[in-house]
């Protein structure tokens, strides 16, 4: 079972490695994290999707909570949220397969934003999924680097 | 007025009178400061121990402990004292000295980053980065020590915010933090919940832990106890919730504990888990619990709640404000049948086998003892083999039983009985420990004596570290590996050395007279008692 923690703490020093910390010290997972500041500079948003059963999820929650650097906690599942990753993805292409790696993020609607004569990098913003996917129709391919943000989610507005 | 000026006036705001440290250079403003206040600083022997009085001092007082060490070593050397008050949430306020604070990350003398590393053990930490906040840091701290869930605070200080000129201390009224709320009512739909069900209920059970005691509870337990006949078992952190000799009390459960304490907790259709976690050492497999068992946890700390045991009604809120809440309602119900099955099986329970005679009996010892205790008097015991027999045979009058429950760290009886006397000098407080405990901490003889400070020691002399013996016997089928102690050094000689009175006793014979010299003495005395090498807890 997997579930989205949106995380609201205080932006203080240190609070990113305490609530790490949290995860690492009860043996919870982290199966992606992303963070940055809110609309306030003195709140922060920690993104966490995390796995478990019921019981961990919930007390993952509960442990949360107990942060004293913890405003406020929205928990979701992911069909009930709107979740994006950007992924950069650096590629070895060559004449040969060039087109298909353009059709490839064509069809996942990926973008090529840097190339040279023999390397390209192309950027995928979607759901997590779907940045999985374009790995996998690149497995062919020489990948070189890649780099992703973890996941952001937002609950869905019809649900909020 | 510089910074460490302003951390001692808000320990007087606070109310603080005494605390217990170790210097060191980068704590030394503070130490400065302190000498034009009231408030006393115990010097101990290791920063440990100063951690372990001030929780002995918490638990007798009820107001957080204050310890206060240097950086780097200091530090680090807190940490244990610091992690066995957060497992048995035990409010203390941690003050360190740091480098300062321009050197910072600089791997600079005795620099640890302490913050970072005592994050798992504590309730909450600073470090004090600009000295105008000391006030309100301050503040805060007390307040989470002692809201809630209890527990320890640390406030690390650089040297240089300890030096730094203030001006306008203002010590704030309250707090205002949107992040720390504690809920401390219960929730008035889950109270009517408790009584449905105790009506319901045929056999049911109360298992009170040590939230009942460090909400202040102990009366509002037993009237509920009362008020419908309902028994009750204890974890270890749990005794002297309830006096040993009333009649609904059924003792402690879990591997260690009493067969009927557990016999009732495995027949209850009704369980009433009370400011208890329910760790493996209570309940040796949680699941088994509420299979057909209806349980009701009460506890301050909602996390608690259906972390080793579930499912359950929850009920989230301070145990003495939700035994108020409860003893407004009322309900009809008769469990005179099933108290007097366990009183049934509590009078068929067998006693524990005695050992050779040659030696004294640590059972008959610890009743004869804590009987001979005056009511409100204090007991200290450590861990090991002497902590499960303290926790069996301790009688329970109206005074406070202490102990490292959660953490079962060795060598806390010293310090925290040198704590619990600081506390409440008019009482007698007797620390119990066996003879590898007692030289984990037997450097404290020096502060008590230091300090005029008169605890009681006993010693348990068996030559062994006898619960792992115990253990790697049942285990490891006699193949013992690192518990022999050899040849404890002699105790008489080390209470000489530390000008204290010192007794033998080495068998049964004379146990009385022993004991009620040994405790009426008003100055501090060392008690050794031979026990058999081979006795075993059970």
């Amino acid at each position: 079972m997997k579930r989205l923690y949106s995380i609201l703490v205080e932006n203080r020093s240190g609070v990113l490695a305490k609530v790490c910390g949290l995860f690492a010290r009860r043996v919870f997972n982290i199966d992606s994290l992303a963070v940055g500041e809110t609309d306030d500079p003195k709140v922060s948003c920690i993104t966490i999707l995390s796995s478990g059963n019921e019981t961990t999820l919930e007390q993952i929650e509960k442990q949360l909570n107990k942060k004293i650097d913890v405003i406020k906690i929205k928990t979701f599942s992911e069909e009930e949220s709107i979740s994006r990753e950007l992924m950069l993805v650096k590629v070895r292409y060559t004449k040969s397969n060039r087109r298909e790696i353009m059709e490839v993020c064509e069809i996942l609607d990926a973008k090529i934003v840097d190339m040279s004569k023999n390397l390209m990098m192309i950027q995928i913003c979607d759901t997590p999924d779907k940045t999985a996917l374009l790995i996998k129709m690149l497995s062919d391919v020489a990948i070189i680097e890649v780099a992703r943000t973890g996941t952001l989610a937002l609950q869905k507005c019809s649900l909020s | 007025m510089i910074g460490a000026d302003a951390i001692v006036k808000c320990l007087e705001k606070e109310g603080v009178t005494t605390l217990f440290g170790y210097p060191g250079v980068a704590i030394c403003p503070f130490f400065n400061s302190i000498l034009n206040t009231k408030i006393e600083s115990i010097l101990v022997r290791s920063e440990q121990n100063a951690a372990h009085a001030a929780s002995g001092y918490a638990r007798v007082t009820g107001k957080p402990g204050v310890c206060v060490a240097t950086s780097g070593p200091g530090a680090t050397n807190l940490i244990t004292g610091i992690a066995t008050a957060y497992a048995d949430s035990i409010p203390l306020i941690c003050i360190t000295g740091q480098v300062d604070s321009n050197l910072l990350g600089g791997d600079v003398f005795q620099e640890a980053d302490i913050t970072g590393a005592a994050e798992s053990f504590v309730k909450y930490s600073y470090l004090v980065k600009n000295a105008a906040d000391i006030p309100r840091i301050m503040k805060e701290a007390f307040h989470i020590a002692t809201t809630g869930r209890k527990g320890p605070v640390l406030i690390d200080i650089p040297i240089d915010i300890q030096n730094k000129t203030i001006s306008g201390f203002k010590y704030p009224e309250s707090v205002n933090m949107r992040t720390y709320k504690p809920t401390v009512k219960g929730h008035a739909v889950q109270l009517k919940k408790v009584i449905t069900e105790l009506q319901k209920a045929k056999r049911p059970v109360i298992l009170a832990g040590g939230g009942v005691i460090l909400s202040g509870a102990r009366k509002e337990l037993r009237d509920f106890s009362h008020k419908y006949g309902i028994p009750v078992v204890t974890t270890m952190m749990g005794i002297s919730s309830i006096p040993s000799d009333d009649p609904l009390y059924y003792g402690m459960i879990g591997n260690n504990g009493r067969s009927y304490a557990n016999y009732a907790m495995a027949e209850s259709d009704l369980l009433i888990v009370i400011g208890a976690r329910i760790a493996d050492r209570a309940v040796s497999s949680p699941d088994l619990v509420a299979k057909d068992t209806v349980l009701i946890h009460i506890d301050v700390d909602p996390a608690e709640i259906g972390k080793n045991v579930g499912p359950t009604i929850p009920l989230v809120g301070d145990i003495k404000n939700i035994f108020n809440d409860l003893a407004k309602q009322d309900a009809v119900c008769d469990f005179s049948k099933w108290v007097g099955a366990l009183d049934e099986c509590r009078s068929q329970s067998m006693p524990r086998k005695a050992p050779r005679k040659s030696y004294v009996d640590p059972a008959k010892f610890i009743t004869t003892l804590s009987e001979k205790l005056a009511d409100n008097d204090i007991y200290v015991a450590d861990v090991g083999q002497n902590q499960m027999w303290s926790c069996m045979y301790y009688v329970a009058k109206s005074g406070k039983f202490l102990t490292s429950g959660g953490m079962g760290t060795m060598g806390y009886s010293i310090p925290a009985a040198i704590g619990a006397k600081k506390a409440d000098m008019k009482r007698n407080v007797v620390a119990v420990c066996g003879d590898g405990s007692f030289q984990m901490s037997m450097n404290e003889l020096a502060t008590m004596v230091e300090n005029k400070i008169p605890i009681k020691i006993v010693v348990f002399n068996n030559g062994y570290l006898g619960l792992v013996r115990e253990y790697q016997h049942n285990t490891y089928k006699a193949n013992y590996s690192m518990v022999n102690l050899g040849t404890v050094p002699d105790l008489s000689k080390i209470a000489e050395a530390y000008g204290i009175p010192f007794v033998r006793l080495k068998n049964d014979k004379n146990m009385k007279e022993t004991i009620d010299s040994f405790l009426a003495d008003k100055g501090p005395a060392l008690m050794e008692c031979m026990l058999d090498p081979m006795d075993t807890v059970k």
